[in-house]
């Protein structure tokens, strides 16, 4: 499997996502500065998180207009896999590979905590190794990433099965489950073709009992199988 | 030069005497500037330098102490930790969000000036009366701007306090703490050397923010404080994490003699500073300055404190590689000077000698006081108080006061994850996280109890360490050093240089007795609005070393039917506690004093205890004493516990003081462990053998607080009482 890591001035995500990929696959992914105007040979392009250009303007508004998100986009109608976290999934909603856009959350305040994500479909080649509808914790941070789509197209998002994540009672006391008002509880969705995933929590904070689960690794795990073979 | 000029920029009769004799002649108002910062209080340590270097500051871990940009140690394996923590009180208070973000900024350069990656942040934060109508609004930006620096650079915050009283209303405290690590041949100073070297300037470009900020940080605040706002400086976290990532690229090249952030006063600090130290004069060139706007004059670039910012001597065939690196990541890179042999700072614009200063003028030669002190007198006697709400209601009431509840509506603003190597969270201990790539962690945590501080400065400063020190020792780890922030009042007053002075003695003779040495720190004084002085809050910022994960500790992993050992003896002193502070109003008596060596040799048994796998969960007792320590481990785990005790003193319930001194009494030295009922005997074997007083008070249990015939608190009722404050305050839906 290739995987290229894009990284923009600003994301910091990108060296937690590199060791998860290493951690996972053996191998570290290509690393594609975002002056570059062609993405390496790769199955996968991930997308990390961060503050692509101090997320001014508006969070991924300025990343989506890297020379190489052009590229991304024509790879993308080629059939290659993408996977945004985060500043990733920001920057695919401004680029237009996932529709909808992440607005500030409904607290108006950053949150950083573990959620509990329900796992909707396990046929997609991120999340094959999870079982369908199963529940995982997984780490979220961030300041917009509440989900945000026209009623229309959140119909057609819901009957296409094309939620991957979404967020679930935790019984945690004090704070509402769903950390940021995203509509019909969205933590990720995917495109038509289900080969583009966007997603606000953080698989590759998740790979390791020690540091606070590691649920998260199975979103590697799946790529790793799927494109493997 | 008129008495006007010099009142203007902080200086008294004497000093402005002091100038003239070490400037030769009447100064360039450009140079009047540059004497005017470099020998405000903030940037010369003027009153507190004299007794700063009582402090101990040796040990074979200490690689740097003080008097670096930050200190640094040795962690094994080729690695150093590099930290600091430094203060930014006065500008949070004129702007909350901008003087915080700026106060985590400066401290993240301060560490990777230094060579290293900055993996953790703390902080330790003191507003005023929760119900002051100010602190809702300065708790909530400082909190926003704590975050919104951190957690965009990609830095997790981990651990950290959070306190409400109010002689913090006219002058919050933000303290921050960042550190670092670093391979130990690969430390960067900032001693420039290597006459005609050239000096570099990286970063953001030079505006008008912030001139004057050494200035104002040295000085009691009055009405008329808000007017200082244009002299907080605006944080930009994005370039910092361009400069960040250019700095430590380029440190991977033989190219850097010397390197020194702009911090307080700005290019004018980093430049002596560098020359100060390498003994050597600089020449800087304005012209060449990258200026974010027109017509600034020699005297604003000199004194502008705009942020992210660097000065470096570089080693001239490295240029060119340098400026690639900095360019690359679209960094302002410019060779505005060069490295001289005259001892002196010489400044030019416009092809016009702005200043021209001998070094030891500004640096060695500033002036230094040994102001009059006044010790306080300790009354040590506690007003008798009678109360008749139940045990429950005290502890429910307890547990919702805003010095004891739950911060989460603080951390979770926090980035705490980040860099996925966070392993516990805030509300710990500690916080830990692991060093990567090794089986090893690091266990940081700040603390300091101003309540005692404020009757007893000597007492309560070896406190601050100790209790840092518990905390640490608490997850597992070694103690390594401290970091610390000294924040107090007006030093002329001798009452206020009295408590300053004691503080010192009590630091240093902690750290002495517990081998914990300061390695950095800062001072910050004038923490005074219309003659109202803060509280004394000298934080301790501690780091520890966990040499194998499988053997740290946390509070949240009781087991149902272990059992639950006090380690330390019973309590029974209740001068300045939570207690009489939230049940009877009652700020008296006398801090709980700390005996070192029982300390240290306490601490030496939970480690003990904690590397043989006796213990399950481990607690220190701190704020609000047992029962508040019992209950934050059940809030935490959501595990209950029984507690009994045994001497009987629930059948002499009419006997409520001993009571109260068993439940909420703040003796130091002390932890809550909780041990597997086959493990309880080898268990108190080891006390004994530490001579160490071990009592099993109790039980863990599935969902209550039960203490033996006075009281049922089911945990939710706990975790209602703790969990709610701040999110209620503060309007939380």
């Amino acid at each position: 499997m290739d995987v290229s890591l894009i990284i923009f001035p600003g994301a910091n995500c990108d060296k937690d996502t590199s060791l998860a990929i290493k951690h996972i696959t053996g191998k570290h992914p290509k690393h594609v500065w975002y002056k570059e105007t062609t993405l390496p040979k790769s199955d996968l392009v991930i997308l990390p998180g961060g503050f692509s250009h101090g997320d001014y303007l508006r969070s991924g508004a300025i990343a989506a207009k890297a020379p190489i998100i052009k590229d991304l986009i024509k790879k993308s109608a080629d059939g290659i896999y993408v996977l945004g976290i985060c500043n990733g999934f920001q920057i695919l909603t401004e680029c237009g590979l996932l529709q909808g856009s992440l607005i500030k959350n409904n607290s108006l305040k950053f949150v950083s905590r573990n959620v509990r994500l329900r796992v909707i479909r396990n046929d997609t080649i991120f999340t094959s190794n999870f079982k369908e509808n199963e529940d995982v914790n997984m780490p979220i941070a961030h300041h917009d990433g509440n989900f945000y789509i026209d009623d229309n197209s959140l119909k057609k998002i819901e009957e296409e099965g094309r939620v991957a994540f979404r967020y679930i009672e935790n019984n945690a006391k004090h704070s509402p489950y769903n950390p940021n008002g995203s509509l019909n509880d969205i933590a990720g969705v995917y495109n038509e073709n289900f080969k583009i995933l966007g997603l606000m929590p953080h698989p590759e904070r998740a790979i390791d009992k020690i540091t606070g689960g590691d649920h998260g690794a199975k979103i590697f795990e799946s790529m790793f199988h799927s494109l493997s073979q | 030069m008129n008495k006007e000029d010099y009142i203007q920029h902080g200086l008294n009769e004497k000093e402005a005497e002091k100038l003239l004799e070490g400037l030769g002649r009447e100064p360039t108002i450009t140079e009047m500037g540059i004497y005017s910062v470099m020998w405000s209080e903030h940037c010369s340590y003027k009153s507190s330098r004299h007794w700063l270097k009582n402090l101990h500051t040796q040990g074979k871990q200490v690689i740097q102490g003080p008097g670096e940009n930050a200190g640094v140690v040795d962690i094994g394996d080729g690695l150093a930790a590099v930290f600091k923590m430094e203060s930014h009180n006065h500008p949070s208070f004129i702007e909350p969000y901008q003087g915080a973000a700026t106060g985590v900024g400066g401290i993240m350069r301060d560490i990777f000036t230094m060579g290293a990656r900055p993996i953790a942040l703390l902080n330790s934060l003191r507003f005023g009366d929760i119900n002051h109508k100010k602190t809702k609004y300065l708790l909530s930006g400082a909190v926003s701007g704590i975050g919104g620096y951190g957690n965009c650079v990609g830095v997790p915050t981990v651990a950290g306090e959070v306190g409400f009283d109010k002689s913090y209303n006219g002058n919050i405290l933000v303290n921050a703490m960042c550190v670092g690590i670093a391979n130990i041949n690969k430390i960067f100073y900032s001693a420039a050397s290597g006459i005609d070297n050239p000096v570099v300037y990286v970063g953001a470009k030079t505006g008008r923010d912030g001139i004057h900020g050494a200035t104002m940080a040295s000085g009691e605040f009055d009405k008329d404080s808000e007017k200082n706002r244009p002299t907080v400086q605006v944080g930009d976290p994005f370039t910092e994490k361009l400069l960040l990532e250019a700095c430590l690229e380029l440190m991977k090249e033989d190219a850097i003699i010397a390197i020194q952030d702009m911090g307080a006063a700005g290019l004018t600090s980093s430049a002596v500073e560098m020359a100060s130290k390498g003994s050597v004069g600089i020449e800087l060139c304005l012209d060449e300055l990258p200026k974010r706007e027109e017509n600034l004059s020699a005297y604003e670039m000199m004194l502008s404190e705009s942020q992210e910012r660097m000065l470096m001597v570089l080693k001239p065939n490295k240029k060119k590689l340098a400026e690639e690196i900095f360019l690359k990541w679209g960094v302002d890179f410019s060779v505005i000077g060069k490295i001289t042999d005259t001892k002196k700072i010489k400044v030019i614009y416009k092809d016009k000698v702005e200043a021209n200063i001998p070094i030891c003028s500004l640096a060695d030669d500033a002036p230094m006081y040994v102001r009059p002190i006044k010790t306080r007198k300790v009354d040590k006697n506690l007003t008798p108080q009678k109360t008749n709400i139940s045990f429950k209601e005290i502890i429910l009431k307890i547990l919702n006061s805003p010095n004891i509840c739950s911060k989460k509506w603080v951390w979770e603003q926090y980035d705490r994850t980040i860099m996925a190597n966070t392993i516990d969270k805030p509300g710990g201990n500690a916080g830990i996280v692991r060093i990567e790539g090794t089986d090893k962690a690091l266990s940081l945590s700040c603390d300091v109890t101003p309540r005692y501080c404020h009757a007893n400065a000597y007492e309560g400063a070896k406190q601050a360490v100790a209790e840092c020190w518990r905390n640490i020792v608490s997850t597992g780890a070694k103690p390594i050093a401290i970091t610390n922030c000294l924040n107090f009042g007006n030093p002329e007053k001798p009452i206020i240089m009295g408590d300053f002075v004691s503080t010192i003695n009590g630091i240093r003779d902690a750290s002495i007795t517990l081998d914990f040495p300061v390695v950095s720190g800062n001072v910050s004084l004038y923490n005074e609005t219309d003659s109202v002085a803060i509280k004394p809050t000298p934080t301790i910022g501690g780091l520890g070393i966990i040499e194998d994960l499988k053997n740290l500790s946390t509070i949240h992993t009781q087991k149902d039917g272990d059992i639950i050992i006090l380690i330390g003896g019973n309590g029974k002193h209740l001068g300045r506690s939570i207690f009489r502070e939230v049940i009877f109003n009652a700020e008296d008596g006398d801090a709980p004093s700390v005996n070192l060596n029982n300390e240290l040799n306490n601490g030496n048994l939970i480690l003990n205890l904690i590397k043989n796998k006796f213990v399950n969960s481990v607690h220190d007792i701190s704020d609000g004493g047992l029962i508040v320590t019992i209950a934050e481990m059940i809030i935490s785990s959501n595990i209950g516990a029984k507690i009994t005790f045994q001497n009987n003193l629930i059948n002499s319930t009419s006997d409520h003081e001993k009571l109260y001194e068993e439940m909420f009494g703040e003796d130091q030295s002390r932890y809550v462990i909780t041990v597997s009922s086959d493990k309880v005997q080898d268990t108190i074997n080891q006390c004994t053998k530490y001579d160490v007083s071990a009592n099993i008070i109790g039980n863990v249990q599935k969902n209550n607080l039960e203490i033996d015939g006075l009281v049922t608190i089911s945990n939710n009722e706990l975790i209602d009482s703790y969990e709610s404050v701040l999110p209620s305050m503060m309007n939380i839906k």
